[in-house]
């Protein structure tokens, strides 16, 4: 049989996918056996035009890291989509945003104005932001344009498979080549993981369902018995999918929903305001007055940054309204 | 003239009937609000919230039986709860928190439900309408 062709590539990310990739230890010796890999550009002096060069479907399975934040990336997934028989959306930020994705609470001229004028550490007396064209003497240089809005790999071409987690775990990653070199990936568009939530497989005991106050998780000792949510640390497992194996958990560290959300939820954090808000406080709810469950409610800082962390991008309304 | 568009999402028990009796009582009020009738309004999802936002509604408003009153015993203390965390994270979003508005309207408020839906219809017309998302 012929050897399987893959590519990698990396778009907005921050290269955690890439070394989840390597973390699969020695079982990338199987890979590398059943599978050539023809572009990586992390591990591989491979060009876009090398890509360009190949006939469509040339690629067996592209894995796909990283949040469509450029027209580079957007042009690569369009690329790697017409080159590859199977393209997989490869962690967060390739399947929800991920953490470039909350961005999107801003835009390309706030950034820019941030990032090259006004932090104390720039010095930039003309006030320059990057352009799309600039004639050097040389010749002409061009730029990709940053975008206003950070995007999933869904958002720009069409997608076959997601494998999310930030990263991806090796068991994960090594069940989906295994599945991929057998031939039993499930149906196009499938999530490859579990369809469950995150808390059937925590292994902290849930009490009561209630929430009596929230603090940020350096406030909290954890017990490492009952559910954080229940000690007052916002966990976001009630609606996110598992097969991480609750990985932060067992560091007690809440989870912050890197896996996104389970099948049923549309937008995960409208689901988490509904969720919290309903068992925060109950005690004593009917004596409470407007302005202390203001105050409850103000013990949640940054609702959107926290229950969006890693799906603004495909969440309802995607990003905050720009006022041009 | 610019005409807001409200969902109303008003609870079986109290809220709908108090806009069924400002019908029947033929108090005239803005026609702006669509009603949906719901069991009780902690059924009322952020999700459908943010629905309604993106398929084009101007304001959105809840609508339940008054604290103490609710036909499920507690569920209107949870909605002002998630109302409360809601319009915090719509001002995040950048979309004006007064376009959300949570009301207790018991069965005999057939006037005041009419009120509120005045009142509301006048401030989304100062707001304007509502913007979302754009950029590149
Ligand atoms: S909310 Fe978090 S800590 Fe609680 S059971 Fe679920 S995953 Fe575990
Ligand atoms: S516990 Fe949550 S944040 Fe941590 S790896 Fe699992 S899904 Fe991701
Ligand atoms: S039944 Fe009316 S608010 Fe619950």
């Amino acid at each position: 049989m012929d050897k399987l062709k893959f590519a990698f590539y990396w778009a907005a990310s921050c290269g955690g996918c890439e070394i989840a990739v390597l973390d699969i230890d020695e079982k990338i010796l199987n890979v590398v056996e059943k599978a050539d890999i023809v572009f990586w550009p992390v591990a591989l002096d491979t060009k876009y035009k090398d890509v360009e060069a190949f006939q469509d479907k040339y690629i067996d399975v592209c894995f796909f890291n990283g949040a469509i934040r450029t027209s580079e990336h957007e042009e690569m997934a369009h690329l790697l989509r017409a080159k590859s028989k199977t393209l997989v959306a490869f962690g967060a930020c390739a399947c929800f945003g991920g953490i470039p994705g909350l961005a999107n609470v801003s835009d390309r001229d706030e950034i820019f104005d941030l990032v090259y004028r006004e932090l104390p550490s720039v010095s930039n007396p003309d006030k320059t932001t990057p352009q799309l064209t600039y004639t050097a003497p040389e010749g002409e240089l061009t730029l990709p344009q940053f975008f206003d809005t950070v995007k999933a790999l869904h958002q720009v071409c069409d997608v076959d498979y997601f494998l999310p987690g930030c990263p991806p775990t090796p068991e994960m990653i090594e069940q989906a080549v295994t599945a991929i070199f057998e031939g039993t990936l499930p149906s196009k568009g499938s999530t490859l993981a579990p369809e469950k939530a995150l808390c059937e497989e925590c292994p902290l005991e849930i009490q009561e369902k209630k929430i009596p106050f929230i603090k940020r998780p350096y406030q909290v000792t954890p017990d490492g018995k009952r559910c954080l949510l229940e000690q007052g640390v916002i966990c976001m497992g009630i609606n996110t999918r598992a097969g991480c194996g609750a990985r932060c958990i067992k560091a007690n560290m809440p989870c912050r929903g890197c896996m996104g959300p389970t099948p049923e939820v549309a937008d995960q954090g409208a689901k988490l305001v509904s969720a919290i808000a309903s068992i925060l406080g109950v005690e004593g709810e009917e004596r409470m007055t407007e302005k202390e469950i203001e105050a409850l409610i103000a013990q949640i800082k940054d609702p959107l940054g926290t229950f969006y962390r890693y799906t603004l991008p495909i969440s309802l309304l995607r990003r905050k309204v720009i006022k041009k | 003239m610019y005409e807001p568009k409200i969902i109303g999402f008003l609870c079986n028990w109290c809220s709908y009937a108090a806009a069924d009796l400002a019908g029947t009582s033929r108090i005239q009020y803005p026609s702006n609000m669509r009603a949906i009738r719901v069991m009780c309004s902690s059924r009322v999802d952020p999700e459908h919230v943010l629905r309604a936002f993106v398929n084009g509604a101007d304001g959105v408003l809840i609508a339940g039986c008054h604290p103490g009153d609710c036909h499920y015993i507690s569920g209107n203390y949870k909605t002002e709860r998630k109302y409360v965390l809601l319009r915090e994270m719509l001002e995040q979003f950048g979309i004006d928190p007064r376009r959300l508005r949570l009301e207790w309207c018991s069965s005999a408020e057939g006037g005041k439900f009419a009120q509120v839906v005045t009142e509301m219809t006048e401030e989304l017309k100062t707001l304007g309408p509502i913007e979302l998302g754009a950029g590149d």
